[in-house]
């Protein structure tokens, strides 16, 4: 018998007093909102306990906080994700002591280690949680890239920040369903291995810049 | 370095640090090595800040959900009636896998399961693999199997990095190098970084944030160069063929995303029917666990996707046992077990004696129960882990899914017992499961036992029956399996603990 027939057999063989088909779980409502006053506020908040940074700032002003992120960081050299705003991308490449590069795919490993920052949009914000997840639609880019360099600019609309878990699963089904993969951040990389004191970057980035776009 | 390298080898021919050298022959039983744990007076202290400071933060963070108390009974329905019905949801997660694109495979055992990952592992021409923090390939001793095939398999989590560079074990779920302080993790970065790659730097001191950095230079070209990454998982849903990853540090992604090849191991526990299902998960998991509202990094992936991560998908369903504890309706309740490590954090027994006495990869309370399920009662170290507890409960009142662990410690001692008079054993081993019961029963028992050890160790492995002195004595008195006096041990968790922290919040 073949593993998979052996492992499938076992488990049939250990359920034989399973003789009922279950019902759904009704003691549970799926997709729930937690409720809060203020869920942009809320995210803000907590995305700021994590010690990362966060901007509020209106549609417009958007590139302009993207330039004064990657200047505070320190960020002499940025990668932008294929599908990025036109014009974040050409105010960029103007700036001049910033190397920018646009991943078309064919950056390696090495580049990515290389380049200081990343700027990337978001799918969804978190408010109780403070965690921003990546669908890595456009302007979102391959995974590799929000988690190489060492300083994440990351930019969150205000109208994609939902209450809690519940309701981020909900709106990210679609996404999961579509095969896509998700990368939830909850601040900068961090560790407490070491007698418990956190250390934040171990691998990913050290540096969490966040710009919350209003409306 | 390409295939046709050589990874360097250490001054023993290996190409990995050997691990210590009591995981290589048969694990003593639970008193003999508790004895040892309580005379180890640096873990001692290291146990009892850790544990304090993480139960605190997690009796913080559970407080804040208004609705925890239904959380959990979510996620006890929702294990639940995957197990009851795991052949269908197993057959779906299949079916969803290959659908997205990866290739999957099923193990009886460890053999299997070791088997089919130095196969694919070999035809990839790689000499060097990476791995995330798997507790499955733990289980199974992968690393040694590959070592065994030529193959260097390089742990990846920080924690997991100094007890592989410290030739030791994990002794907990979530912070496997819990036992070590800073000053010993300074010692063997210094000592081990430069046989196997990427030396510590000049100079390197005590301070977290500096011995983190050695370690994230050390590993960063291992994660640059590296073809092919292992991973656990610790969710699969069924109906995307999804699986997800929780973790902190970031060296999860890497090993998800750089490589051209993923294996992961499964084990078949792991499977959640619905993506819907994550919202709860995803919630009662890091609050347990590292009393965090959310861990830093979560991955979800679903097979390969084009132009990003790994094009090589494999998933190796393993059962090891499993299929044992499913047998036994009550033994089927331990299944539940999201690995939030929450028992161990609260267990009195776990933090005196640290997690190496429980002999296993799984340690603490559940360990206590997860082993003998999944390796039968046969051998004296799986005899006596079901004693290695003071049945106090504190450990189910912070279960995220609601396993009745007390219940099933008493339940897996009855399976003992029964074993016991169905054949006939030697003389030793019901010596010390009484000595277990003893010394757990009560912590001022445990304390006596710490206190009189070093003369009770340099007897314990050869001769248990005979006069010892002080609180040892009683060793020999006991004829039967004694009654545990829990109330005894209630109170006094009530006076030291329970008040302080609230561990049964909101009940
Ligand atoms: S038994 Fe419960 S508390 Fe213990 S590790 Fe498993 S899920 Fe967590």
């Amino acid at each position: 018998m073949s593993a998979r027939d052996d492992v499938l057999a076992r488990v049939r063989a250990s359920l034989t007093d399973v003789t009922e088909p279950d019902g759904p779980v009704t003691n549970w409502a799926y997709g729930q909102p937690t409720p809060m006053a203020d869920v942009v506020a809320r995210f803000d908040q907590t995305v700021t306990d994590y010690k990362a940074t966060v901007v509020r700032c209106p549609a417009a002003e958007v590139t302009r906080e993207v330039v004064r992120g990657l200047a505070e960081t320190g960020a002499h050299s940025v990668v932008l994700p294929a599908g990025c705003d036109e014009q974040l991308r050409r105010t960029l490449e103007m700036a001049a002591d910033l190397t920018v590069r646009v991943d078309d795919g064919s950056l390696t490993a090495a580049d990515l280690d290389a380049t200081d920052a990343v700027v990337t949009a978001s799918a969804v914000g978190i408010a109780e949680t403070g965690t921003i997840v990546l669908d890595h639609g456009p302007g979102q880019g391959r995974r590799a890239l929000s988690l190489v360099p060492d300083r994440h600019i990351c930019v969150v609309r205000s109208s994609d920040v939902v209450s809690d878990v519940p309701e981020a699963v909900a709106r990210l089904a679609a996404s999961v369903r579509d095969g896509r993969p998700l990368t939830w951040i909850s601040g900068p990389s961090a560790t407490s291995d070491i007698e418990l004191s956190r250390v934040e970057g171990v691998h990913g980035p050290r540096h969490l810049w966040v710009i919350l776009v209003d409306g | 370095m390409t295939a046709t390298q050589q990874p360097p080898r250490d001054k023993d021919g290996r190409l990995t640090p050997a691990p210590p050298e009591w995981t290589t022959r048969p694990a003593p039983p639970f008193p003999e090595a508790a004895i040892k744990g309580l005379e180890n007076q640096v873990q001692r202290a290291n146990l009892r800040h850790a544990t304090g400071t993480i139960r605190a933060k997690r009796a913080r963070v559970v407080a804040e959900v208004d609705n925890w108390q239904d959380l959990r009974a979510a996620g006890e329905a929702i294990k639940n009636r995957t197990l009851r019905h795991l052949d269908q949801h197993l057959e779906t997660l299949e079916a969803s896998l290959t659908r997205a694109g990866a290739t999957v495979h099923w193990a009886r055992d460890a053999a299997d399961a070791n088997r089919l990952i130095v196969d694919l592992v070999k035809a990839t021409g790689e000499r060097e693999v990476t791995k995330v923090k798997s507790m499955v390939t733990q289980e199974i001793g992968m690393n040694e199997a590959l070592e065994e095939a030529g193959i260097a398999a390089w742990e990846t989590d920080l924690a997991e990095l100094i007890v592989q560079l410290g030739h030791d074990f994990p002794s907990h779920i979530l912070v496997p190098a819990i036992h070590r302080n800073r000053g010993e993790i300074r010692e063997i970065f210094r000592e081990e970084m430069g046989v196997y790659g990427t030396p510590a730097p000049e100079g390197l001191s005590e301070q977290p944030p500096e011995l983190a950095g050695a370690a994230r230079t050390h590993l960063r070209n291992k994660f640059l160069r590296t073809k092919v990454a292992i991973s656990g998982a610790n969710f699969a849903v069924a109906e995307t063929g999804t699986l997800v990853v929780v973790e902190s540090e970031g060296n999860g992604r890497m090993n998800l995303t750089l490589p051209e090849t993923l294996i992961s191991v499964v084990g078949i526990e792991k499977v959640l029917p619905t993506v819907a299902d994550l919202e709860v998960f995803l919630r009662l998991l890091p609050r347990s666990s590292t009393g965090e509202r959310m861990n830093p990094y979560t991955s979800m992936w679903s097979g390969p996707t084009e132009g990003d991560g790994p094009q090589n998908v494999h998933v190796i369903l393993l059962d090891n046992g499993r299929t044992n504890a499913l047998k036994d309706p009550k033994g089927r309740e331990a299944l539940r077990c999201i690995r939030c490590s929450a028992c161990l954090n609260i267990c009195p027994v776990y933090e005196r004696v640290g997690g190496h006495a429980y002999g296993s990869v799984y340690p603490g309370p559940i360990g206590a129960i997860l082993n003998p399920q999944l390796r039968g009662v046969d051998n004296p170290i799986d005899k006596s882990l079901p004693f290695a507890s003071s049945l106090c409960g504190a450990c189910a009142e912070v279960c995220p899914v609601k396993i009745p662990i007390a219940d099933l410690l008493v339940h897996e001692r009855h399976r003992v017992v029964e074993e016991k008079k169905r054949h006939q054993v030697n003389q030793f081993e019901p010596a010390m499961m009484k000595a277990a019961s003893w010394v757990m029963a009560d912590h001022k028992h445990l304390e006596a036992a710490g206190t009189a050890s070093s003369l009770a160790g340099k007897l314990l492995p050869i001769r248990t029956i005979g006069p010892l002195p002080g609180p040892l004595s009683r060793w020999t008195q006991n004829r039967d399996v004694p009654m545990v006096p829990a109330q005894t041990f209630r109170q006094w968790w009530q006076e030291n603990r329970g008040s302080k922290e609230n561990h049964d919040e909101r009940a």
